[in-house]
């Protein structure tokens, strides 16, 4: 029961959220702080782990093809699929969930548990509406832009790694990246980089937002909430594979 | 002026405020006194509507503020200031930036009319100088001025403490004390303030509520407190020995039963 319990509250979070801002200015000053947070914030974790990423999967992709029947182009095709459909959207977004859940977490936790919170609500402020939607808005702008720039520098990282090591030329490379693409992998890598941002910023905002307790249950609620967007992103990587390829 | 009228609240089977009816005047320090856990603090709280009553009205200037919608209770609230236990500043704000604030949230001032307000209220708190300071620079009873000045910068109608004193060494805690007696007769504010701190009770107590197991036991003013003759008042207020000797030197005295320059020594004896 308690799960339904606390979807219920996380919905009407999400609809107390949509209120009139008592001041845009201030409530934009939010969003681009936020904005900043979170994508700039992220950008150096997320430039290392896609870089490494298309390198460790260009590396292991040539490991597995040993046939001399299939061309070493194919390897930059394998590459490409698999940044784009899954490495860049999903397993940055993972690797997000951690970064920023739990620094939206802990951030909404502490402004409850110190009272900065009721102290906004004293002020005549929606709370929800200042303080959880520039997150999500801003999560939903930043976070695919994220994953644009992960594609970018996995499929980088691979071309890289695979003339570094002498396995295919970046001739190779070029030639197998525009071999059979589709263009339609981009719409899906895109369809799940908005979902998941949704899911990285809504999940903790409500865990932070809700938390009761002093600091053990900031970082519990932090933890939590990491825990539960990364199932929730991998469960949803499921149903949108299932749904849309 | 905020009128109470029979305030119910409970958390689950537990009655934690029991039909409370009290009036806030305007213009004066109102205190709510009582031991931990007697409810004070879910007093404040329904009042300021962080809690909602389960029965009972809270009528400010006439209006019920527990019936009012969001809208309505938003206006009320750009009324009201609010100084908490901890402070309660935006960390990753600034001393001049937090108090900036409301005035950002609520006022089309320009940038140079809203320092110019900042600086005032800062400097009538004490506090020229510390702009650039953040909350985690500066001691506790300067981030109680802080949280004051940030109350007040709206020119409220309401003024609402938790516990000013808390945490605070007797002498700032007197600072404090001074500084919410005069803003509140400066401006003509009512003023609510939750304490068991002694001190704020004797110099700021205009009214005074005892609050006992959720229930108003007592209610009057700094002078009659010392005359009451509620026992659990009196041990709540006069609990160490020497206070207890002091009310007694103080009845004496009243009385004329003994001079004035004597209660010293009789206090030591």
């Amino acid at each position: 029961m308690k799960i339904f319990t606390e979807f219920g509250r996380y919905i009407l979070m999400l609809k107390g959220m949509f209120s009139k801002p008592e001041n845009t200015k201030v409530y934009w000053k939010e969003f681009m702080h936020q904005c900043s947070d979170i994508g700039i914030g992220s950008l150096g974790i997320v430039v290392i782990i896609s870089f490494f990423m298309g390198a460790v999967s260009t590396l292991q992709t040539a490991y597995q093809l040993v046939s001399p029947v299939i061309p070493k182009s194919s390897i930059a095709q394998i590459v490409r699929d698999t940044v784009l459909l899954e490495f860049a959207p999903t397993l940055v977004c993972i690797v997000l969930a951690g970064v920023v859940g739990s620094k939206i977490a802990s951030e909404l936790g502490n402004m409850r548990v110190s009272e900065q919170i009721d102290a906004l609500e004293i002020m005549g402020i929606n709370t929800k509406t200042y303080l959880v939607l520039p997150k999500i808005v801003a999560a939903l702008i930043v976070i695919p832009m994220l994953v644009v720039i992960s594609a970018g520098l996995g499929i980088w990282g691979g071309r890289i790694a695979g003339t570094a090591t002498g396995i295919l030329s970046t001739t190779d490379f070029d030639k197998g990246l525009l071999k059979a693409f589709l263009p339609y992998n981009v719409f899906f890598a895109m369809v799940k980089a908005y979902v998941f941002s949704f899911i990285i910023s809504s999940v903790p905002a409500f865990y932070g937002y809700y938390v009761e307790g002093g600091a053990l249950e900031i970082g519990r609620a932090s933890t939590k909430s990491v825990v539960v967007s990364c199932v929730l992103i991998l469960f949803a990587d499921y149903v949108l594979a299932a749904l849309l390829l | 002026m905020i009128e109470v009228k029979n305030i119910v609240k409970g958390f689950g089977d537990r009655i934690v405020i029991n039909d409370v009816s009290a009036t806030m005047e305007a213009g004066k320090c109102n205190l709510i006194i009582g031991s931990s856990g007697s409810g004070k603090t879910v007093f404040m709280k329904c009042l300021v509507g962080l809690f909602e009553p389960d029965s009972g009205q809270i009528l400010y200037g006439g209006e019920d503020f527990t019936k009012m919608d969001d809208e309505h209770r938003k206006e009320i609230r750009k009324e009201i200031g609010m100084l908490f236990q901890g402070s309660a500043l935006f960390d990753s704000l600034n001393v001049e930036q937090n108090v900036q604030f409301p005035l950002d949230m609520f006022t089309n001032w320009t940038h140079a009319e809203k320092r110019k307000r900042v600086n005032e209220v800062l400097d009538r708190v004490n506090l020229e100088g510390a702009n650039k300071k953040f909350p985690s620079e500066i001691s506790g009873g300067m981030k109680k001025r802080v949280g004051i000045a940030r109350a007040v910068v709206l020119n409220p109608k309401y003024l609402f403490c938790d516990e000013p004193n808390s945490g605070l060494d007797p002498q700032t805690s007197l600072v404090i004390d001074k500084l919410i007696k005069d803003l509140t007769l400066e401006f003509n504010i009512t003023t609510v303030v939750n304490t068991h701190d002694m001190n704020s009770v004797m110099e700021i107590g205009d009214k005074i509520i005892y609050m006992y197991q959720g229930c108003k036991e007592w209610e009057g003013n700094n002078k009659e407190i010392i005359f009451s003759k509620n026992q659990r008042l009196n041990d709540f207020i006069f609990a160490s020995e020497f206070l207890k000797d002091a009310k007694d030197m103080r009845m004496l005295e009243q009385a004329g039963k003994i001079d004035n320059n004597r209660n010293m020594d009789e206090l030591m004896k």
